[in-house]
């Protein structure tokens, strides 16, 4: 006769990455709608994880999702992989999966990030995963979310254009700073999430899959690899990007990277590489280290 | 001979050409159960102003948002001459529906609040039909929309003020601006002026009459107000209770209607 | 069928083309007051032609439906039998029964209408009014502009007045902007119903001027005068409605 504890599997505090099998399945399920529909919101039903919302939740949960004992994570909050938070999460991928960590981005086979994504190409084998506070790039436009829902449905996208327009009437330029909207495969707009106006091309025609998720919101999109994401700008204004590509990190002398501004006491400014991994391999070659930095979206301040 | 549909000579060539803009035939519209529309027939030609006047409940302003695509009947074919729409027209989807209106037909409520974003710049208001018909150069937007206003009248150097700082008449000419800007084969308004002051009504209508003559615009304008239809109409349906009671020239609507409807609305008014 | 036997003959026309412009078959025309439930007869069983550069005059009694008949040629009044055969480049066209599209059609290319009465539009300009027509034909619009001017200083209306908004102006000198714009542009037929009322000597004189021009051109009319002798000359035959029995008019 065949003994209860032949056919279950050995008591665990939790489920092997944390979320249960069936919050998983319904997380794949999502995952793949979205990548079928490249930028169309997916609704999913956001589980409870060990930390609140608008903490990178929506993130969490698909990172939780892919992660296999096999994977090595990073995670960067504006691109530290020494903050706080990115240390909380990327501590907490790896003791409910027994997942690698790693800073290094070429190592990486899942980034998570809050509202930055790395200088170093990255390639098919890894997935980019970013948080998103605020999913609906029409909410601005359209508070209601069921009428929004219409609007992506019918391509409405006029009135969001509309705010293009007055931002150039009123100012000369589009003042839209990080968030900027783009369209996705030229069908859907998407909020890129809140990175910098400098990450958005990088979304375009990579080789690497990307997630954009949003856990207090439920709602999940993807960027397929080779995808066109074209930000929406005027065909006489071209898409600008900050102007870093004069500008040296003061602790590692990178240059021409994007870069966070420090003031000084003085009113001047420094300034330093916001993707710090890739100014701590610039330091460790400078100390003579072994390091490889990989190529970069950008060179000297210019997209390649 | 009929005082109902337009008569057809027996025995003579027709003159103008034969493909009519806009081709509607036996509409009926009912809403549970009262009968809207009751096989109700509408052709307009290219280039003329086509009045439909009638009281409230005639059925006018439902006939209009059926021309506008905005609805359907339960029962009817409406053609449009234009590129790109084939057959009835209520067959097409929202979505063709939407891209058929924005390009091709224009429309001015009576209500502002209906066919304004109203905390949008006016330049803004006209851009927005630009930009859903694909127009990305913003020199473009802004002279298109600085065009389209100037013809509809408006005092340019106030193109950047939103229409809930606006008028009542300057907010129609807002709204005619955003229904011509992209030449549409057709203009719909319903009730344009009525709520304006008659002085403004008067203006108002005076720029109509004139961007129908320069350009050449085909409208189809729904009054209740004889005045109004008098002033701009070539040919005039009337409608009582969902039918067209009597349809014709305007001169010989006003000057010899043979309804008794007609005449006894043309005779209150006179 | 017509019989061609003069009732009252005058003048020879200008031309004798082949074909008439206008063939009025036993026309008819009565009102129906639905709220009076009364029957009101105008005319009935009116027959005549009209040829290119003829001028024929309605005459009859007042109340006689001669203004009735000019408009239900014009078709503002709709009629009751017969027949009105327009012979046009396209063919024979019978006005009383045409779709109401193609009278808009013929009335703007080839049958014009002059009243007493303008209905000015707002904020117009008198010559741009008068100019309207040559504009609509395709020319110039400077050339358009000088014809108008020409035209309204023929009917003599003052120089100052022609940059300004007919609506400001006194019945008669609307009325001569109003004859300028109606009989700028020669058309094949012309309906005139007491134009020359409320004008002064000068702008009588200077319509029949113009009538007579016109005449020369080929224009076909039809007319309803209240001083007749202003235009006996140009009368070539007359219409008397009083009798209310078929007339015949000469050739």
């Amino acid at each position: 006769m065949t003994a209860l504890s032949d056919l279950t599997r050995p008591w665990a505090a939790m489920s092997y990455g944390f979320l249960d099998a069936s919050a998983k399945r319904e997380m794949r399920r999502k995952m793949l709608k979205a990548i079928a529909v490249p930028g169309c919101q997916m609704v999913y039903a956001s589980r409870e994880v060990p930390m609140a919302r608008g903490w990178g939740t929506g993130g969490l949960q698909v990172t939780l999702t892919l992660v296999n004992p096999s994977s090595t994570v990073k995670v960067i909050d504006q691109g530290a992989d020494d903050s706080v938070n990115a240390v909380s999460i990327r501590k907490f991928l790896s003791r409910v999966s027994g997942a690698k960590e790693t800073w290094d981005t070429l190592e990486a086979t899942i980034i998570q990030s809050r509202h930055r994504i790395p200088e170093e190409l990255m390639r098919e084998d890894q997935v980019l995963v970013l948080q998103v506070p605020n999913p609906e790039p029409l909410r601005p436009v359209e508070p209601n979310m069921s009428i929004a829902r219409e609007m992506h449905a019918d391509a409405d996208y006029g009135r969001l254009w509309l705010i293009l327009y007055e931002q150039m009437v009123r100012s000369g330029r589009i003042m839209q700073g990080a968030s900027y909207p783009a369209l996705v495969n030229g069908r859907h707009v998407m909020t890129p999430s809140p990175i910098p106006r400098w990450d958005v091309p990088k979304l375009h025609m990579a080789r690497h899959l990307t997630f954009l998720s949003a856990g207090r919101e439920k709602r999940i999109f993807a960027v397929p690899p080779f995808t066109s994401v074209q930000p929406l700008v005027f065909s006489d204004v071209p898409y600008r990007v900050e102007d870093h590509a004069e500008l040296t990190c003061h602790r590692s002398g990178v240059t021409g990277y994007f870069m966070n501004e420090i003031p000084q006491e003085d009113g001047s400014s420094a300034y330093e590489v916001s993707d710090s991994n890739l100014g701590i391999k610039a330091i460790r070659i400078r100390d003579g280290e072994p390091v490889k930095i990989g190529e970069t979206w950008y060179r000297k301040g210019a997209m390649q | 001979m009929s005082a109902m549909a337009e008569t057809l000579p027996l025995d003579a060539p027709r003159l103008m050409p034969a493909t009519p803009i806009l081709r509607m035939e036996g509409i009926t519209r009912r809403f549970g159960n009262v009968v809207a529309l009751k096989n109700v027939s509408a052709t307009v030609y290219p280039g003329e102003v086509l009045g439909i006047v009638g009281e409230s409940g005639s059925g006018k302003s439902t006939l209009l948002r059926l021309m506008n695509l905005e609805d359907s009947p339960d029962e009817g074919h409406y053609r449009l001459d234009i590129p790109d729409a084939d057959g009835n027209l209520f067959d097409l989807d929202r979505y063709a529906r939407r891209m058929l209106r924005a390009r091709h037909i224009g429309i001015v409520y009576q209500n502002p609040h209906l066919g304004l974003l109203m905390r949008n710049s006016s330049s803004g208001n006209v851009a927005e039909r630009l930009l859903i018909a694909g127009e990305r150069r913003f020199a473009e937007l802004r002279a298109r929309a600085e065009d389209a206003l100037s013809a509809s009248e408006f005092p340019l150097e106030r193109m950047d003020a939103p229409p809930i700082e606006l008028s009542g008449g300057m907010q129609q000419r807002v709204q005619l601006a955003k229904a011509i800007a992209l030449e549409p084969a057709l203009l719909l308004l319903d009730e344009p002026t009525t709520g304006l002051d008659v002085s403004v009504q008067a203006l108002v209508l005076d720029t109509l009459k004139r961007l129908q003559r320069d350009r050449a615009i085909t409208m189809v304008l729904v009054s209740h107000d004889l005045g109004v239809i008098r002033t701009m109409a070539d040919r005039v349906m009337v409608m009582r209770r969902g039918c067209v009671v009597e349809q014709g020239l305007a001169d010989q609507i006003f000057q010899d209607p043979q309804h008794e409807y007609t005449q006894a609305l043309v005779h209150a008014k006179l | 069928m017509i019989d061609d036997n003069a009732l009252l003959a005058r003048s020879e026309p200008a031309t004798s083309g082949a074909h008439a412009v206008l063939e009025v078959e036993n026309l008819t025309k009565h009102f129906d007051m639905h709220h009076l439930g009364k029957r009101l007869l105008a005319f009935e069983g009116v027959s005549f032609r009209v040829f290119p550069g003829q001028f024929l005059l309605l005459r009859g009694q007042n109340g006689a439906g001669k203004s009735t008949l000019l408009r239900t040629l014009y078709r503002s009044y709709r009629p009751k039998g017969g027949h009105i055969w327009l012979n046009t480049d396209e063919g024979r066209i019978d006005l009383a029964r045409a779709a109401d599209v193609d009278i808009a059609l013929l009335r703007r290319r080839e049958i014009g209408f002059v009243t007493q009465f303008l209905n000015p539009r707002p904020r117009v300009a008198a010559e741009d009014i008068v100019a309207e027509p040559l504009r609509l034909a395709g020319r110039s619009k400077e050339e358009a502009l000088a014809e108008a001017r020409r035209w309204l200083e023929e009917f003599g209306v003052k120089p100052e007045l022609w940059a300004a908004y007919p609506s400001t102006f006194s019945g008669g000198e609307q009325q001569k902007v109003n004859l300028a714009r109606a009989l700028i542009l020669p058309q094949r037929l012309l309906m005139l119903d007491e134009p020359t009322a409320s004008l002064d000597v000068g702008a009588r004189q200077a319509l029949v001027r113009r009538l007579a021009a016109l005449k020369e051109a080929g224009v076909a009319m039809i007319g309803v005068f209240h001083h007749r002798a202003d235009i006996a000359d140009l009368v070539d035959s007359e219409l008397d409605l009083t009798t209310k029995e078929p007339c015949d008019v000469a050739e």
